[in-house]
């Protein structure tokens, strides 16, 4: 019985050999924060939220295999603070307008950040100049908002086999990039139905005609912090 | 800040709305009721509730909006110098907010756009010395002074103004519950 | 029928229409047509039956590749802290002014344009500047004239003078590596040991990798010999990207027979019969006297099949051309780089010593841990250990530049103190060393008694100087702008965290800022240091860091009274205004607080 758990916070948690960190404490219901992780999609390890420390070293919990007698920390005050300033980094990186976005109430960013009570994102505004493609009939992206988190990469190569998104640029320039002759999201391959528009984490890939239907206060994580999510990396749907 | 009942010195309250829709001063008033047991244990300085035009030395500033202009910098430099706390409050003084928006334009091509000559069609903006000059971008308060606490929200509800204003008159570390904390 | 611009089209066939090449392609497409266009991106994509994005992010990624025309001679010069010390941007300047250039802009009739880049790899010899990516080192207003002159004349690159492109090697001290060794004798012993004895020697000899890890070669080979499947690679990381590094550079261009046979060497113990040299994109000038070498190499039997006659040793060696791109110098990376992609760091475990190249169990070398493995087939790896230290066994090569009288490689015996190598040198009145190049430490002369080992000062090699009168603060910023540039974004704290240290450090330089600032700094440091997903990410902070704990006054006179100030400049923030209204008046002014 020891042989197959490892430590979360000192409690024991059993493992399947081959399961990540996040995959054995997702099953015994502990919550890593994470953002650009899905159950569906190959790990990412690239937003850091679900950085933990096995034995004292920090560790993506997403891409990290569970191994017995590890001992892996959570929920310490060093940590909570580094989510924090994951977060912030975040925001002030894109122009995250919460009060004017759709999927605010919905949004796994700013659940992240109620989660970690940022009540300011603290570093200086960098205020990019992005644009929105709105040339599709049915779908737009708000790129002021993108987290580079290739959830969409992802699921378009590898549900959708359209391939219609990808990453370009290197550091501060890198971007999500339409597979489209012109650029534009209307000239490519993406439908409404398809996988890549419902795993958007954020506000960055809307369906259009469809927003505030619900009202404030009865949205996803209005009524629960995203700590208490059941399945907390289901994303609410886009409707 | 001397606390309370003890020598019966009321805290002094200053607040102003910068570029700012006044929807925060709005959701202070929400606090309803509540008005009469915080007149018990403040006062108000410079505010738009007082119409007081020049701030004194208070204990708490409650800054509404970002900063645009001329004006909104000598405002918020006021209120740092005179305040011993100083509280950005809801989203436009915490990011930029809605006025922010416009960070990614030209300020020039929006003011040469909005100012012409209705016979001619020609710019012409107005340069009055009175008039303050709008800054090139919109900033958030804490990019122009240092600020102490922030209370999110657009505008944050009467019940979180209160819970972080009784926090801070009682010498607490204001905390906000989940069901106060939203950014819109 | 899909678009096909037939030159782009033959390249793409000459690399058999396979997508590992995505970047040589687009280097060659871009050295015939100047730029990548949209039409190249739809040739290459469509041809090779990739997405165009998969073409566009390769593109995106890589600093010398264009999409947009950037002139038919593509200036860079190269900005590292050596190069700022011997005069470059006064040189940049005038260049600028004679051609008629900004910063970044092609001229207006679309001939040249100029910009700055990261170390090339020339700090013995700057400042240097690359012309289409040839180095042309030792630039004096003079030969800046000169270029300009040719560049008017609109003369090949081919028919500048030779002596423009001269690059010296500048040993100054030799050891036993920068011996030369006959074509072949590193081979034959191998042979002579065999595959098990060459692995055995190399595990005995205690060799750690040279290329700033120091990881123990023969363990990674042995890794790797163990791991399951029959195919294996060997990959030569001659990217030598950190800054104030070039030792790499002098093997290549006079010890390459130490460097490709190190490589079939370390197959023949492996089991691979296949190498890449990654050869970075700067030192284009090495890619075709190295492929004459590996040419000689197959015509004389030292590479192909049955090397040297020995039945089964088979070994070929493959060079790749990097496109700008420091991060690739991390071995992930620059597997994903070889697999034509951008040079993204992989998430570790699995080491690439089990799942490399193509998913195959890969060795990734330094150039100068290679050459080491021709002397130590040929010593053995007792007669190699007793070299060195304890821990560190063997020599190293030094790539020593700043203020020094002598700049250049030294080779010395592992455990040789940074004073001693000071003295060689002749550096005198030293503020500060910068050791193991920007991602590596500063120490002050009440250190200089330290050892080069990696049990004491660990480095790949670089050992930059600073005089008394030189600037530390300006040192930092210089690398703090380098690594904003070179991060490649995939992790939130090294994407966004270089760009907050890279500002910070500009708002103080500009005396904008405060003691805040000084606390933002260490905490962004410490931040990027323990969530990084590589190392770059992880070492992006130290210099800063280090200046700041020991040449706090040099940011502290630059600080404000004030314990914060705004985070811009309010003056210049209401330029646009001022201008639109012709207004001068007080109230068109804001003075900083005092």
């Amino acid at each position: 019985m020891a042989e197959t758990t490892f430590t979360i916070d000192e409690i024991p948690i059993p493992f399947t050999p081959g399961q990540t960190i996040l995959e054995a404490t997702k099953a015994a219901g502990i919550y890593i924060p994470h953002l650009c992780y899905h159950p569906e999609f190959k790990a990412h390890g690239g937003c850091k939220m679900c950085t933990v420390l096995v034995n004292g070293k920090p560790q993506t919990a997403c891409t990290h295999k569970a191994a017995a007698g590890q001992e892996v920390e959570v929920d310490t005050p060093e940590l909570n603070a580094m989510r924090r300033t994951l977060v912030q980094m975040l925001f002030i990186e894109g122009n995250h307008f919460c009060p004017s976005c759709e999927k605010s109430g919905e949004c796994q960013l700013q659940a992240l950040a109620y989660e970690y009570e940022m009540l300011t994102p603290h570093f200086v505004e960098l205020y990019p100049h992005r644009n929105v493609d709105a040339s599709h009939p049915d779908v737009l992206i708000e790129f002021n908002r993108c987290v580079l988190c290739e959830l969409c990469v992802r699921a378009s190569r590898d549900i959708d086999h359209k391939d219609v998104f990808a990453i370009a640029g290197r550091g501060r320039d890198a971007k999500l990039i339409v597979n489209s002759p012109t650029g534009k999201l209307g000239d490519s391959a993406l439908a409404v139905t398809d996988r890549a528009v419902q795993v958007c984490p954020v506000g960055a890939i809307i369906v259009k005609r469809v927003g505030f239907e619900t009202p404030i206060g009865e949205r996803t994580y209005d009524k629960n912090p995203i700590s208490a999510e059941a399945d907390s990396c289901e994303v609410p749907e886009a409707r | 800040m001397t606390t309370p009942g003890q020598d019966k010195v009321k805290v002094r309250l200053a607040t102003t709305s910068l570029a700012g829709c006044f929807g925060c001063h709005m959701s202070f008033l929400d606090i309803d009721e509540r008005l009469f047991e915080l007149a018990e244990l403040a006062e108000f300085d410079r505010s738009p509730l007082t119409d007081i035009k020049h701030c004194g030395p208070c204990d708490i500033a409650l800054i509404e909006g970002g900063v645009c202009n001329t004006d909104n910098v000598h405002v918020v430099r006021e209120l740092r110098a005179n305040a011993k706390i100083l509280v950005a409050v809801g989203a436009c003084a915490i990011n930029g907010g809605l006025p922010a928006l416009r960070n990614k334009l030209d300020v020039n091509d929006i003011l040469t756009q909005v100012y012409r000559d209705p016979r001619t069609g020609e710019p012409c903006v107005p340069n009055s010395p009175e008039l303050p000059l709008p800054l090139d971008m919109v900033y958030p308060v804490n990019e122009i002074v240092r600020v102490d606490y922030s209370l999110p929200g657009c505008p944050p509800s009467g019940d979180a103004i209160w819970k972080f204003l009784t926090d801070l008159i009682l010498g607490r570390m204001p905390r906000l519950e989940y069901s106060l904390l939203n950014y819109d | 029928m899909p678009f096909a611009d037939p030159i782009v089209s033959a390249i793409v066939e000459k690399y058999r229409n396979n997508p590992t090449y995505v970047l040589q392609i687009l280097r060659e497409a871009q050295e015939k047509l100047d730029w990548i266009s949209p039409e190249t991106v739809e040739t290459v994509a469509s041809q090779l039956k990739i997405p165009r994005t998969r073409v566009q992010s390769v593109l995106h990624f890589y600093s010398f590749l264009y999409d947009k025309p950037r002139g038919r001679y593509r200036l860079l010069f190269a900005d590292n802290i050596t190069d700022r010390m011997a005069g470059n941007i006064a040189l940049f300047e005038h260049m600028l002014s004679r051609l008629k250039l900004k910063r970044g802009e092609v001229s207006s009739d679309g001939l040249v344009s100029a910009d700055l880049t990261s170390d090339t790899g020339m700090c013995d010899q700057g400042p240097a500047m690359l012309a289409n990516n040839c180095a042309i080192p030792r630039l004096t207003m003079r030969r800046i004239d000169e270029i300009c002159d040719l560049i008017k004349a609109r003369a090949p690159l081919d028919e500048w003078p030779a002596e423009l492109f001269r690059v010296e090697d500048n040993i100054r001290r030799r050891e036993t590596l920068l011996t030369p060794v006959a074509p072949g004798v590193a081979l034959d012993a191998a042979i002579a040991r065999g595959r098990q004895g060459t692995l055995d020697e190399v595990k005995r000899s205690n060799v750690r990798g040279r290329g700033g890890a120091g990881f123990p070669m023969g363990t990674k080979w042995e890794g790797a010999r163990n791991a399951p499947g029959a195919v294996r690679y060997i990959v030569c990381n001659a990217d030598e990207g950190e800054p104030g590094t070039f030792k790499d550079r002098v093997l290549l261009n006079s010890f390459a027979v130490r460097v490709l046979e190190g490589m079939a060497i370390a197959g023949y113990a492996t089991g691979a019969t296949k190498g890449f040299v990654y050869l970075r994109g700067e030192y284009k000038h090495l890619q075709a006297k190295l492929q004459r070498e590996i040419d000689d190499m197959r015509a004389n039997g030292r590479l192909g099949t049955s090397i040297r006659g020995a039945a089964g040793f088979d070994f070929d060696i493959e060079i790749h051309m990097g496109a700008g791109g420091y991060v690739c110098g991390e071995g992930t990376a620059m597997i994903e780089s070889l697999e034509g992609k951008p040079g993204r760091p992989r998430v570790r475990p699995p080491s690439m010593v089990h799942v490399g190249y193509l998913g195959k169990p890969t060795v990734v070398d330094n150039v100068e841990s290679l050459a080491h493995a021709t002397e130590i087939v040929v010593e053995g790896g007792a007669r190699f250990a007793k070299r060195g230290t304890r821990f560190s066994t063997g020599t190293k090569l030094l790539s020593i530049s700043g203020d020094c009288e002598r700049p250049g490689v030294y080779e010395y015996q592992f455990g040789v103190t940074i004073g001693r190598v000071l003295e060689d040198c002749g550096a005198k009145a030293v503020s500060a060393v910068q050791i193991g190049g920007a991602s590596g430490v500063l120490l002050t002369p009440d250190e200089f008694s330290r050892r080069i080992a990696f049990e004491d000062v660990p480095t790949a090699g670089a050992l930059m100087i600073f005089g008394v009168d030189r600037d530390i603060f300006e040192v930092a910023r210089n690398f703090a702008h380098f690594f904003a540039h070179e991060s490649c974004g995939f992790c939130t704290p090294c994407r966004v965290g270089t760009t907050i240290q890279r500002n910070i450090m500009d708002k103080i330089a500009e005396g904008r800022g405060a003691r805040y600032e000084v606390n933002e700094l260490k905490r962004v440091v410490g931040f990027m240091r323990r969530t990084s997903h590589c190392g770059l990410g992880e070492t992006a902070g130290n210099a800063v860091r280090d200046a700041l704990d020991k040449f706090r006054p040099a940011f502290e006179r630059r600080l404000h009274a004030k314990d914060f100030a705004p985070a811009i400049d309010l003056e210049r923030a209401l330029e646009p205004a001022r201008r639109i209204t012709a207004r001068d008046d007080a109230e068109a002014h804001l003075e900083t607080e005092s």
